[in-house]
């Protein structure tokens, strides 16, 4: 049996761009330019190399994202997934946390999976939720953030590099995992795979075809909402000395001044 | 009065810093009730009360140190039963999300995380969070269900509010999710005898203009005259000088110390998402164009090679 990996990817708003929100107070995704999330190249990456282990499987990438995200799908195509799913519908506008967990975990489902591969965190919204909350939502094991993975005998291992411990933990399949930046750097597409990555199968899936209410999902549905969002006042420009061998005396003096010694 | 639960993370019994900070926050919404899960409570529980603590629910069992995450959520979903708070909070570690995360699905509630501040609001409690690399900041509220928030280090003030802080068990049953991921073996950090990371008041951090593992003790010394903690860049974690662990920015930790000293770093913005609120920024770099010059409040352009050690030696001079 065919090893089935779903890796889910976010297609986000450059980071070294200037990112803001739209009037309704989400992240505006219309006027910037989008990739695929950074952290997401280590899920796919990490997938990849998996299947290489594997004696046969297939990989699937998965995002929930507006038109443009395609491009995030045709770019883990091109590193060399198998096939895209995108979950498209303008009523997923604003759509939370929650809501996005819920519309991944029934197209996961409808896909068909034995492997769920998650980046970190989403380099926008930054949350690093999402795979737990699939794992609930598809009560299977989660194995999070793992900064080493491996899949054999049916069973995903890898170790966790947490605060106060490194651990390395164990779960049978099916499972969520996610990875970290740390897990390896991830491939360049080649020549070749953005060219096969062309004739790759990219369906399109809406709320419809998966069953769930549009007051489910989009800013209306949405748990949490945002009153206020304010840019932050630019810090006021401090002091700057050129070190003519005082520069270190003089940086005491100033955290004397603020009374750090 | 309402009441809230607070997610304690302690080592042992050794309550961490931050979970003291939520205490404070606590107190803004209703009485703290604090879940102690795993051994520990008896040393615990006196902390927890001396800091605000009406109730302390507790539960132990081998399944919270065998298996990850889930366990926990079990008991946190049995505390949420007990008590029906009006909010529950979490700090921001990277179990604390996860566990708030899954508890949020269970309950059908919203989640804000890695909130800066909290307040009570006439809607329920109002979250501050700091968006896009401290970009933005934006004010929030979960409007379905208990508001479920995490909350990051140094985000208030430990403060001292004894209360009663009786101790009661927590009838826990664990789920078939429970079992789900073995934690096959664990390897505790090393202890550097420094403070932690994200709880320190100051934080002096190299990057790549370290230049070598063998010139981190630079940091070190100058971390060590201020009785601080130590970080670094990703490219100085990705060339093998400093370990992971001590990462700052996006993908490693995110502090708001009240001093934060940048050396031979440049500022790029996934560094900056991780520590551009401190209060006070200080940088040595040898490029006067580096970006980190944008963001402090006292900047010095020239050698960290030379810079850094006098400051350390000038420290510990003032300092007698
Ligand atoms: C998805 C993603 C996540 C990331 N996450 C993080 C993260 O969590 N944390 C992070 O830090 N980065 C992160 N990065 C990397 C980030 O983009 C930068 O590459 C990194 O921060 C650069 O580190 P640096 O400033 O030490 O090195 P450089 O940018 O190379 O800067 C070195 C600086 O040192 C100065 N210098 C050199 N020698 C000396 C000397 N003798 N005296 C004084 N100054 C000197 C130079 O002038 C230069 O400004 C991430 C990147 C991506 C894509
Ligand atoms: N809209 C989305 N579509 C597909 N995958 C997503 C989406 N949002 C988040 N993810 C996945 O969940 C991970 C963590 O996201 P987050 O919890 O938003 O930080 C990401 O690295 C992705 O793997």
């Amino acid at each position: 049996m065919s090893l089935r990996i779903v890796v889910c990817v976010k297609y986000v708003p450059d980071a070294t761009g200037d990112r803001h929100f739209a009037e309704d107070l989400t992240v505006d995704r219309d006027d910037v330019d989008g990739l695929l999330s950074e952290l997401d190249e280590y899920a796919v990456e990490q997938a990849l190399q998996i299947a290489d282990e594997a004696d046969d499987a297939e990989i699937t990438v998965l995002t929930v994202g507006p038109e443009d995200a395609k491009d995030a799908l045709r770019k883990a195509l091109s590193m060399g997934a198998d096939k895209a799913i995108h979950v498209e519908d303008d009523d997923l506008h604003g759509t939370d946390a929650l809501g996005t967990s819920l519309v991944l975990a029934a197209a996961i489902e409808k896909a068909g999976f034995d492997l769920v591969v998650c980046g970190m965190a989403s380099t926008d919204g930054s949350m690093g939720v999402l795979p737990a909350m699939l794992a609930e939502r598809l009560g299977v094991p989660q194995a999070t953030l793992l900064s080493e993975v491996s899949v054999a005998d049916g069973k995903v291992t890898g170790r966790r590099d947490g605060d106060a411990a490194s651990e390395q933990l164990e779960a049978a399949l099916p499972a969520v995992i996610s990875v970290t930046d740390q897990s390896g750097e991830a491939r360049y597409p080649s020549f070749k795979g953005i060219m096969a990555a062309k004739k790759k199968p990219v369906e399109s899936w809406d709320l419809e075809e998966l069953e769930i209410e549009a007051d489910a999902v989009g800013l209306e549905g949405a748990w949490t909402k945002v009153d206020e969002a304010a840019e932050r006042p630019a810090r006021t420009k401090g002091t700057i000395v050129e070190d003519e061998g005082e520069g270190g005396k003089q940086l005491a003096a100033f955290l004397a001044e603020r009374k750090f010694i | 009065m309402a009441e809230v639960l607070v997610y304690v993370d302690h080592v042992d019994g050794a309550v961490r810093k931050p979970t003291l900070e939520l205490l404070t926050l606590a107190r803004r919404i209703g009485e703290p009730v604090a879940v102690h899960l795993g051994a520990g409570a008896d040393t615990a529980a006196p902390v927890l009360a001396e800091h605000g603590a009406v109730k302390v629910l507790t539960a132990d069992a081998p399944e919270f140190a065998e298996y990850l995450v889930v366990p926990k959520v079990d008991a946190v979903a049995a505390a949420y039963k007990a008590v029906s708070p009006v909010a529950v909070l979490f700090p921001s570690s990277a179990e604390g999300k996860e566990i708030a995360a899954r508890l949020a699905v269970r309950i059908g509630s919203g989640i804000i995380t890695d909130a800066i501040d909290l307040e009570a609001g006439d809607e329920g409690p109002v979250a501050t969070q700091s968006v896009f690399a401290a970009a933005f900041t934006t004010k929030s509220r979960v409007t379905t269900g208990t508001p479920v928030i995490t909350v990051k280090p140094n985000s208030a003030a430990v403060e001292a509010a004894p209360a009663a802080g009786a101790v009661e068990q927590l009838e826990v049953s664990f789920g078939e999710q429970a079992t789900g991921t073995k934690v096959v073996s664990r390897t505790p950090r090393e202890s550097t005898g420094r403070p932690e990371l994200t709880e320190a008041a100051i934080v002096v951090s190299g990057g790549r203009g370290i230049n070598g593992a063998e010139n981190f003790p630079v940091i070190e010394a100058l971390a060590d005259s201020l009785g601080g903690a130590v970080g670094a860049s990703r490219a100085a974690v990705d060339a093998g000088w400093y370990p992971h662990t001590n990462q700052v920015g996006q993908t490693g930790k995110s502090v708001s110390p009240q001093l934060y000293i940048a050396a031979g770093i440049s500022g790029a913005i996934q560094h900056r998402a991780g520590m551009q609120t401190s209060k006070t920024i200080v940088a040595i770099n040898k490029d006067e164009e580096a970006p980190i010059f944008e963001l402090v409040d006292y900047g010095v352009v020239g050698d960290l090679f030379d810079v850094v050690p006098q400051l350390t030696e000038e420290v510990k001079a003032r300092k007698g």
